[in-house]
């Protein structure tokens, strides 16, 4: 018993050494050396800018609600949307009052900014992602805002749809994951093109 | 109890007495012996008590609703009382029989073991292990024990059902059992059983079931339907709450009643197998009485389907008991006639089957005259186990025949020579499975008599058939290895332990059973005692020892070594028949959730009616046609319970295929079908 | 459901099941002692602890030994994980200055961590140091997984062994789990999902600038932090702009690694890996699923050559996926089915090239549907619990496949090692119902099942129906229970439902609206993840034990195959027959008549 409870203790002590500590320093460590940029958080720097600080995070999507800018995924992060600092999903169920109210008045929001518009709104458009930070909106989402941009810019479609299409990334290696188009880029992108 | 054979499945004097019995098990203190059918027999009593408060006035759901569903909790209680009624009135029909040969009796009590002296005379029943008694003829043996003097012709078919009387002796046959009765001669017994525990009372109790206790294999299921009875439980009871939350959460509708919560436990506790399941354990040790087999514990039936290696004993189970002379085999310049006509001397006055099929052969074969010895003046020179040799002297001839050692030094000492054909004969008489006999007068051998192992008719399909099971045969005979070799492989035996001991009996089994097999074997004298002991399933034949018996853990009344092949499939229909019914049992409940799931909701969630696939008429009628189907199910398959389900040898995985798609996918349609009929058959009825 | 989301599945299911091998044998090779190349780097390390522990590595344990160095280890971590909650004001490393946690939400945290079940009550970056996150919660990733499969590894070598006494040393099993088998996996697993990029650094929370500032309505509280209430009875608000995003960065690739390596399942964020820090890319949230299920499958092959016989192992194995592979089908059809309430709206939900479709509410457009369904099904297959996606956004029958795999106890996949001793004890049990069917005294592996067994089994399959159904009904008719709910109607059953089926099968997903960081569920959960993981462990080694001691019978034509497609449909019916049986009542008060009512419209 006493020789038991010895090695419970001490093991504890010493794996927490080397799992608590040892591990995750070194992998810091590594990742450091190796690999700032990802360990950072995929910043975006802009160069020659006059401020130091990054433009966001490749990774971290941003709120847009100006029709100049494309819009992303609605976010349900507290207080105000795409809070990276506290990542939150609505979690509206399926049969929720709450969610077809907020479901018809994204849609209002888009109709009201593009009156116009008849296409059917693409789904990832009116409902919240999951993290509250999705950077991203699928190509259709892009398409259905395209008209609106170029409209609010004074852009021809053209220009902005090509835009769009750099902005675009396929699925990873071919087949993993979906299609899709990074909001703070493009957005990035369209007020470069100015 | 060859009578007892005679019962149908269904006698109507059984069934009588069974539904009376139905109703006096429902004591409680019975009930609460199976854990899933007292969960009934509560639901049972819960639902009464609500249709009382119905009837006052205060009830949860119309009076006459919670009536029919009382009414048939209770039918199912009864039910299963019904199939562990009729499994018992089955034995009991048997053990009634085997009392009527217990009478009170008077024994004659001798003061020492020795015939001749006063004997006093005292009530059976008080005899005491040791005491000595004299049995003559026209006597009722007064308890078991040992003949220790004296023999006599006994008949034993108020135990065994067999008509012909058997001869008892001191020796290998020195085992009588109580109650059995002396019709010539007399015995000299000294018993071996105290009062009340003698064979014909353990039969009784044993085909009684009434000292019946829960074998090992019947107590793991149990505790699993037990585990599952729980689990419905909870399922069950923790709906109320769920309903009063949903009834709540959409303020519609009303939670469901008690009523239905009862039902749909009944309907869902694994009632089947648990209303069923002492009645299979009984009648299993049933169907073994009526194979003439006395199992001495449940256990040793279970284990019979277990057994791995069955031990056989050659000679009476593989071969017939007596070899035949079929060939004479001359030495080099003898003739067939001189061989034949000293052959022929040589057994004239020996009276063993071997030395019988001596004479015939050399009478139909060689033409030879049947002599007497007699009429010649002979002497005959019987066997003995010093010389290992029989025969005759006459006129100065010494023609002696026995094992080829034995004669070759018979004739060694008389300068005489043992040639090699005659050496190469013997060896290959043997390699073929024959004992050969070398024949000598005086200096001269003069060939060789082969005498035949006869293997039984259908031996080899019954070995096949075995191996189909899987289960190894091993034949267990004293002969010489080469013998053994030809016997077993003309009878299809997968292995044979040749010039057997009791040692090396005992050491086989020890040394299979540490390669963890299960071992059966046969056994009669007292040197078997040992071996049976250690086999995991021993069957002592009834004519064997007492010792033998007392080391068995199977009686075989019929003293038939095949039996075990039998025995074994007994023990795996009892097992089978559990594990079809349990998985019957468990697969019905798909068909019951359906029922009842949407008929309990209903008015919280009327959605939920889309769940009512069977297109049951209406909540009510869903959940009584359920809780009828989950009653008249038990009482459907009491024959199937009773008779057991036939064992196929076809190979495990064939086989639990073949009941997968019979009682597991048969147990998830079969209650579609029987519940959409019932209800039916409610609606046409105005019941529901 | 696309042929590309198919392809992504099935691409998974491949590399998963080929991984199996290799794993599995280097398991094997690390419980049995053999040598392995990890012996040169890290052999003086392992005897080192052994020396400082005062561990004899050749001293065999019997089966109550090595129950109670498990008790007694468990026991350790989970007062060392107490205290450093409690007393983490007074600890260094903590910037942030975070008192202590309340003792309900330790006890709750402490259990979840050293049961494997990463529940969180908590929110990570508002409650825990910095101090409690390393030696705490993350050490405890690494020991309760080992612990799991030290008790998996006993249970195998009680079926192994032939008249033993002994099932190995559970200090040897701890020890050489965690060196050899977590930590390297650990380290190359961080290290390729840090060149994802997900973040892994010791520096303060970034500020970077917003292109579009944002503005909202903040409501106004007074001094005292009461609402401030305007002349019409509502709550008063004020405009507020914001120009800045912080964004929250911390070592998460080194957590994530080992929370999905060792099926814990603590996410490193709030919404854990749907986070695009913590899984920033198609690539790795396919890394990150393969890390789920890598460990439990390669048990499946340790398993078999453990035994003796592979196939024993890839019987169990094709069992499992059989399952998961009908489930993820059951997730992705619902899924992709959409909700019909938002397509009445006129919003397109076709899946194609152009846009994930489907139910997106809740879920990332970068994984699209398959991968989230893959991720919900994998997760709750085993008891992960990471999400990717927000199962309490699923459609109801969505969200039924995660709900329901937990009620199946955790044993498709499950838990690293206590997935495969609770499926071994489900094989117990089918080969008990099989083995009569066929006539004959049950046997497993050679070893015959009987009473004790079944004791063990039946102790074992009874717990968790009794703590998930019970507390359940506990929780669904008080008002404290209820007070936590977040979607109304049987959705919110559904959550109650899905809670305690968490915490009672050691998973730790959450349908996350429902409000759980209460006196009340941290208290009754601690309760039940506790009885969920120890009721588990004590009887399997009672299990390991027995069977250690019996002798083995060879199998011959009248033993029932345990590795054949026979056995597999067997054991799949047996644990999906147990768990419908069980919960399917439940179910239908939750998920399947919120489906029915979604898909009849009856709700607006």
């Amino acid at each position: 018993m006493t020789t038991h409870l010895r090695a419970a203790f001490v093991s504890l002590g010493l794996l927490t050494i080397l799992t608590g500590v040892l591990y995750p320093l070194a992998v810091t460590g590594v990742a450091q050396l190796l690999l700032p940029r990802q360990a950072n958080g995929s910043l975006i720097v802009k160069h020659g800018g006059p401020s130091d600080q990054p433009a966001g995070s490749a990774l971290i999507g941003q709120p847009f609600d100006d029709p100049k800018y494309f819009w992303g995924r609605p976010s349900a992060t507290g207080p105000f949307p795409y809070n990276a600092a506290a990542s939150s999903g609505s979690n509206l169920g399926p049969t929720n009052d709450a969610l077809t109210t907020a479901v018809k008045d994204r849609i209002a929001a888009l109709k009201a900014a593009d009156p116009d518009n008849t296409a059917p709104v693409p789904v990832d458009l009116v409902t919240a992602s999951g993290s509250g930070l999705d950077p991203h909106i699928s190509p259709a989402a892009a398409d259905y805002q395209v008209r609106r941009v170029a409209r609010a810019r004074g852009l021809n479609e053209e220009a902005i749809r090509r835009l769009v299409e750099q902005q675009t990334e396929g699925r990873q290696f071919g087949f993993l994951g979906e299609p899709r188009v990074n909001v703070l880029l493009l957005n990035l992108a369209l007020d470069a093109a100015r | 109890m060859a009578h007892a054979k005679k019962h149908r499945l269904f006698d109507p004097t059984i069934i009588r007495q069974a539904v009376i019995e139905s109703f006096k098990k429902l004591n409680p203190v019975h009930q609460l012996r199976n854990p899933v059918m007292f969960v009934v027999y509560v639901g049972s009593l819960l639902t009464t008590l609500l249709f009382a408060q119905a009837l006052v006035g205060h009830g949860e759901a119309p009076a006459g609703f919670i009536l029919q569903i009382a009414l048939w909790l209770w039918f199912t209680v009864l039910f299963a009382n019904f199939a562990e009624a009729m499994a018992e009135g089955r034995g009991k029909a048997q053990a009634d029989a085997l009392r009527k040969s217990r009478r009170e009796l008077t024994a004659k009590k001798l003061p020492q073991p020795k015939y001749g002296l006063n004997f006093t005379l005292v009530a059976g029943g008080l005899l005491k292990k040791g005491d000595v008694v004299l049995v003559q003829t026209g006597d009722t043996i007064p308890a078991d024990g040992d003949v220790i003097e004296g023999v006599a012709s006994v008949d034993e078919s108020a135990i065994t059902g067999e008509s012909a009387p058997v001869i008892r002796e001191s020796g290998d046959r020195s085992a009588v059992t109580g109650g059995t009765r002396v019709i010539s001669d007399w015995l000299v017994v000294r018993i071996t059983t105290d009062p009340g525990e003698t064979f014909l009372d353990r039969m009784i109790s044993l085909v009684e079931g009434a000292k019946r206790q829960k074998t090992p294999n019947e107590i793991a299921l149990n505790i699993l339907l037990a585990a599952l009875t729980v689990i419905f439980l909870l399922a069950t009871v923790t709906l109320l709450p769920y309903s009063l939350y949903s009834v709540a959460a959409v303020k519609l509708g009303a939670p469901v009643t008690v009523t239905v919560l009862v039902a749909l436990l009944v309907c869902l506790i694994p009632t089947t197998i648990g209303g069923l399941l002492s009645a299979i354990g009984i009648a299993g040790m049933d169907r073994m009485v009526q194979a003439n087999v006395i199992a001495m514990s449940g256990r040793a039936v279970e284990a019979a389907g277990d057994v791995d290696v069955l031990l056989l004993d050659k000679t009476g189970t593989i071969t017939l008991g007596n070899r035949q002379a079929t060939e004479f085999i001359p030495a080099q310049g003898v003739s067939f006639d001189r061989l034949g006509d000293a052959a022929q001397l040589a057994s004239l006055s020996d009276e063993t089957p071997e030395g019988r099929s001596i004479v015939v052969l050399a009478k139909e074969r060689y033409q030879l005259r049947e002599r007497h010895i007699h009429e010649l003046g002979a002497t005959f020179i019987p066997f003995s186990a010093q010389t290992r040799m029989s025969g005759v002297n006459l006129d100065g001839r010494q023609i002696r025949k026995g094992a080829a050692e034995a004669i070759e030094a018979f004739v060694k000492e008389r300068g005489g020579q043992f040639p090699p054909d005659v050496r190469a004969a013997v060896e290959t008489v043997a390699k073929q499975g024959g004992t050969p006999l070398v024949v000598a007068e005086g200096v001269n051998v003069l060939g060789v008599i082969y005498l035949k192992d006869i293997i039984k008719g259908g031996i080899k399909e019954r070995f096949a058939e075995l191996r189909r099971m899987g289960i190894k045969t091993v034949m267990i005979t004293g002969d010489n290895p080469l013998t053994a070799a030809a016997v077993a492989a003309e009878s299809g035996v997968d292995d044979f332990l040749a010039q057997a001991t009791p040692e090396a009996k005992l050491a086989l089994i020890r040394k299979l059973q540490a390669g963890g097999r299960l071992v059966a074997m046969t056994g009669d004298g007292t040197n078997d005692a040992p071996a049976l002991a250690q086999a995991d399933v021993a069957v002592a034949m009834n004519t064997g020892t007492q010792a033998a018996k007392e080391a068995g853990n199977l009686v075989d009344l019929d003293s038939n070594p095949t039996k075990l092949i039998e025995v074994v499939s007994i023990g795996k229909q009892l097992l089978m028949t559990r594990g079809a019914l349990t998985t019957f049992s468990i697969a019905n409940d798909v068909a019951k959730y359906f029922a009842i799931i949407p008929a309990a909701f209903v008015t919280t969630y009327p959605a939920l009616a889309v769940l009512n696939i069977m297109g049951l008429a209406t909540p009510e009628s869903a959940v009584l046609s359920a809780v009828i189907f989950n009653a008249l199910v038990i009482l459907a398959l009491v024959p199937l319970a009773l008779r057991g389900i036939r064992y196929l040898p076809i190979g495990a995985a064939s086989l639990l295929k073949r009941h997968l798609w019979i009682y597991g996918v048969g147990g998830i349609i079969v209650p579609f079908v029987g519940i959409k009929l019932i209800d039916l058959l409610l609606v046409a009825l105005h019941l529901a | 459901m696309t042929t590309n989301g198919w392809l992504q599945i099935s691409f998974y299911l491949v590399a998963l099941l080929a991984l199996a091998k290799p794993l599995g044998g280097y398991m094997a090779r690390v419980y049995e002692g053999q040598p392995i190349w990890l012996d040169r780097l890290l052999g003086s390390v392992e005897r080192a602890i052994y020396r400082l522990c005062g561990i004899r590595e050749q001293n065999e344990m019997g089966w109550k030994e090595y129950g109670m160095a498990t008790l007694l280890f468990s026991a350790a971590g989970f007062l060392f994980l107490y205290a450093l909650q409690r007393l983490q004001g007074y600890l260094p490393l903590n910037p942030a200055g975070f008192g202590a946690v309340p003792p309900e939400l330790a006890f709750n945290t402490a259990t979840s961590f050293v049961t494997n079940t990463n529940w969180q009550a908590y929110g990570g970056e508002t409650t825990m140091s910095y101090l409690t996150q390393m030696l705490g919660l993350t050490v405890q990733n690494f020991v309760s997984a080992a612990t799991g499969m030290a008790v998996l590894v006993a249970l195998i070598r009680g079926l192994a062994r032939k008249s033993a006494e002994t099932i190995g040393n559970f200090w040897v099993d701890l020890v050489r789990t965690t060196l050899y088998i977590l930590l390297p996996l650990s380290v190359i697993f961080s290290l390729v999902l840090v060149s994802q990029g997900m973040v892994q650094t010791f520096s303060d929370y970034q500020k970077v600038k917003l292109l579009q500032p944002v503005s909202y309505d903040q409501p106004v509280s007074d001094a005292s932090g009461q609402p401030v209430l305007d002349e019409k009875g509502q709550p008063k608000t004020e405009k507020v702009t914001v120009t800045e995003q912080v964004l929250a960065l911390g070592p998460a690739a080194s957590q994530v690694a080992i929370k999905q390596l060792g099926t814990n399942g603590g996410g490193f964020f709030n919404v854990n890996s749907a986070h695009p820090f913590e899984n920033p890319t198609p690539f790795s949230n396919f890394l990150e699923l393969l890390a789920i299920l890598l460990i439990p499958a390669a048990l499946c092959y340790t398993f078999g050559k453990m035994v003796g016989d592979t196939r024993q192992g890839w019987a169990i194995l094709a069992a499992m996926t059989i399952v998961l592979v009908v489930f993820v089908w059951g997730a992705y059809w619902a899924e992709s089915a959409g909700n019909p309430l938002i397509a009445k709206m006129g919003v397109d939900q076709t899946l194609s090239n152009v846009q994930p479709g489907g139910n997106m509410e809740g879920k990332e457009v970068r994984f699209g549907l398959a991968n989230s369904v893959l991720w919900a099904s994998a997760t709750t297959a085993a008891s992960n619990g990471s999400v990717n996606s927000m199962h309490d956004s699923y459609t109801p029958l969505g969200g039924l496949v995660p709900l329901f795999l937990m009620q199946f106890g955790e044993v498709i996949f499950g838990g690293v090692g206590s997935g495969l001793y609770g499926m071994l004890v489900f094989a117990i049990i089918a080969v008990f119902v099989a083995g009569l069917m066929v006539g004959r005294t049950p046997e497993y592996l050679g070893k015959k099942i009987e009473a004790y067994e079944m004791k063990m089994a039946s102790l074992l399959i009874l717990i968790m129906p009794i703590i998930v159904l019970g507390l359940t009904a506990v929780a669904s008719v008080t008002a404290t229970g209820r007070a936590s709910i977040f979607n109304p109607g049987p959705h919110g059953f559904s959550e109650i439902l899905y809670a305690y089926s968490s915490m009672g099968n050691n998973n730790g997903s959450a349908f996350a609206g429902f409000g759980a960081n209460t006196p009340f569920y941290n208290l009754t959960g601690g309760v039940a993840m506790l009885v969920a993981r120890f009721w588990w462990i004590i009887p399997t080694l009672a299990l390991a034990g027995s069977l250690a001691r019996k002798k083995a019978v060879p199998a011959g034509l009248g033993t029932l195959p345990t590795h054949t497609p026979l056995f597999i449909v067997l054991l799949i019916g047996t644990v999906v027959l147990v768990g419908a049986l069980t919960f399917i009542p439940a179910l239908a008060l939750g998920p399947i008549v919120e489906q029915i009512v979604m898909i009849q419209g009856v709700h607006p």
